[in-house]
């Protein structure tokens, strides 16, 4: 029994897959659906957005998610404003709030945040007008790419209910898994996730997911796995001995992949470390999806966009 | 319907017609069936969501809530063909409007035409069907429906009182 979409979301912001229901998740995800189609005219651009102007708040690196941000915005013809953290006044110490209260005061219609702290766009959310967008907070939650991950694993599969899929690498600072697993455990998926153990937060079972110390069992039977990016920049202060015993425990590699299904789907959120979390003949075989997820990225942030545009009051009477 | 359409496109293989979503969409295929019987040529069918292009999305939409998109699926190009739309009701030409907006992203058709089953009068753009199955005064306070089976489970047009207010 599939979930049936809700007819709007309830609220003028998203800041995590949490406060969202089954049914408000299936909507964004049959939305997005439809404006895959988008990026296949001859003309990737429709008006839905027009007049609406949408500022990129990154204060923190990213190529991936603004720029796929940046595309969903112009394919419905909102403007978009970039702020660069490095070039703006933060660097001359002002607060997240007096930035943002600064340029709400230009009346922007959406503010799309990625900060190093989580909650930093709960508080934002509190404050503006402005519909907020969490692009990542801290350790926290990741929504759009949850919902990216799921977009393409019910492409592929279908449906979300009753697949197996096992998320690999560091829970303890991923705001991917976090997302991922309300996401997909609230939508009938059995998820599992593995790690060293100095890398699992405690609580993760809370979450809606069975925690596996050895990589093999977790993946035993899988219909995706998924891998998570091993901070490198964190190299020394992170909790395993070296990267090459990283790889040998916990990388998915050609001779792991065998014991998932026959047809499993590869999924990483990028950026991918060779060699070090997916082996190369893994992230490029047959089984890899990474670069169909980076194409629905798009399609979910477009969705995202156009539902929180319909505004927060009173659904309609019909 | 079908035989005045062939008889002013003049040469049928340009023909193409595009159902309006949700219910242009089987009218169409009926009508391409129809056309096929008839000149042995059947036209291909298209569909086309407007729901981006609406001009009561965005900043002027009344509602709260905004419409759930639908499948748009041109199986051939529309560049050099004789586009037939197809909707189910003509009411103020916004439908119309949108679709006109909607095709043109997709290429560049010789001519655009209009079928609608049922004309229901108050225009608030100047447009007009090329063919109507049935035009029907109505006033603006009644609900003009076209049910089809394909989506619906039932067949008919019905008009609809608004009662009390």
């Amino acid at each position: 029994m599939s979930v049936k979409p809700a007819s709007r979301l309830r609220g003028k912001d998203l800041v995590g897959i949490d406060p969202l229901t089954a049914g408000e998740i299936q909507l964004i995800l049959d939305t997005a659906e439809q404006m895959r189609e988008i990026a296949e005219r001859p003309i990737k651009k429709v008006p839905a957005l027009r007049g609406k102007t949408v500022v990129n708040l990154f204060m923190e690196a990213s190529t991936r998610t603004r720029f796929s941000f940046e595309v969903a915005e112009k394919r419905l013809s909102a403007d978009s404003l970039n702020f660069a953290a490095s070039a703006s006044s933060v660097s001359k110490g002002e607060t997240l709030l007096d930035t943002a209260l600064n340029l709400e005061a230009m009346q922007p219609d959406f503010i799309v945040l990625r900060h190093q702290y989580a909650g930093a766009p709960h508080q934002l959310a509190r404050i503006l007008k402005s519909s907020v967008v969490n692009a990542g907070d801290g350790a926290h939650e990741h929504p759009t790419q949850a919902l990216l991950d799921a977009l393409t694993i019910r492409l592929k599969r279908g449906t979300l209910e009753g697949q197996v899929v096992t998320i690999v690498g560091d829970l303890q600072h991923s705001r991917v898994v976090r997302s991922n697993v309300l996401l997909l455990s609230r939508m009938g998926a059995e998820v599992r996730v593995a790690g060293p153990p100095s890398l699992i937060p405690p609580g993760m079972e809370a979450m809606g997911c069975r925690v596996f110390h050895h990589v093999e069992e977790a993946i035993a039977g899988a219909d995706v796995v998924m891998m998570l990016r091993i901070q490198l920049e964190r190299q020394g202060r992170m909790n395993f001995p070296t990267v090459r015993e990283y790889y040998d425990f916990f990388a998915l590699t050609p001779e792991r992949l065998k014991l998932a299904r026959k047809d499993c789907l590869v999924m990483h959120p990028g950026p991918m470390n060779r060699g070090v979390e997916i082996d190369s003949r893994v992230a490029d075989g047959p089984h890899s999806v990474i670069l169909e997820q980076v194409t629905n990225g798009v399609a979910v942030r477009m969705a995202v966009l156009y539902l929180l545009a319909g505004g927060h009051g009173e659904p309609a009477s019909d | 319907m079908a035989a005045e359409l062939v008889e002013r496109v003049g040469d049928e293989k340009l023909l193409y017609l595009v159902g309006v979503q949700t219910r242009g969409v089987p009218l169409a295929k009926r009508l391409a069936k129809l056309i096929g019987t008839t000149t042995g040529h059947e036209p291909p069918v298209g569909a086309l969501d407007i729901t981006l292009y609406r001009d009561d999305v965005g900043p002027w939409r009344a509602a709260h809530q905004q419409p759930l998109l639908r499948d748009t699926e041109l199986p051939v190009a529309i560049d050099g063909r004789v586009i037939c739309l197809v909707d189910d009701v003509l009411y103020t030409g916004r439908t119309v409007r949108a679709a006109l907006d909607t095709l043109m992203d997709y290429g560049r058709p010789q001519a655009i035409r209009l079928a609608v089953l049922v004309d229901r009068g108050h225009r608030e753009l100047p447009i007009a069907a090329d063919f109507v199955g049935r035009a029907v005064p109505t006033s603006h306070s009644e609900d003009v429906q076209v049910r089809v089976t394909e989506c619906d489970g039932e067949e008919g047009v019905w008009i609809a009182k608004e009662v009390g207010g």
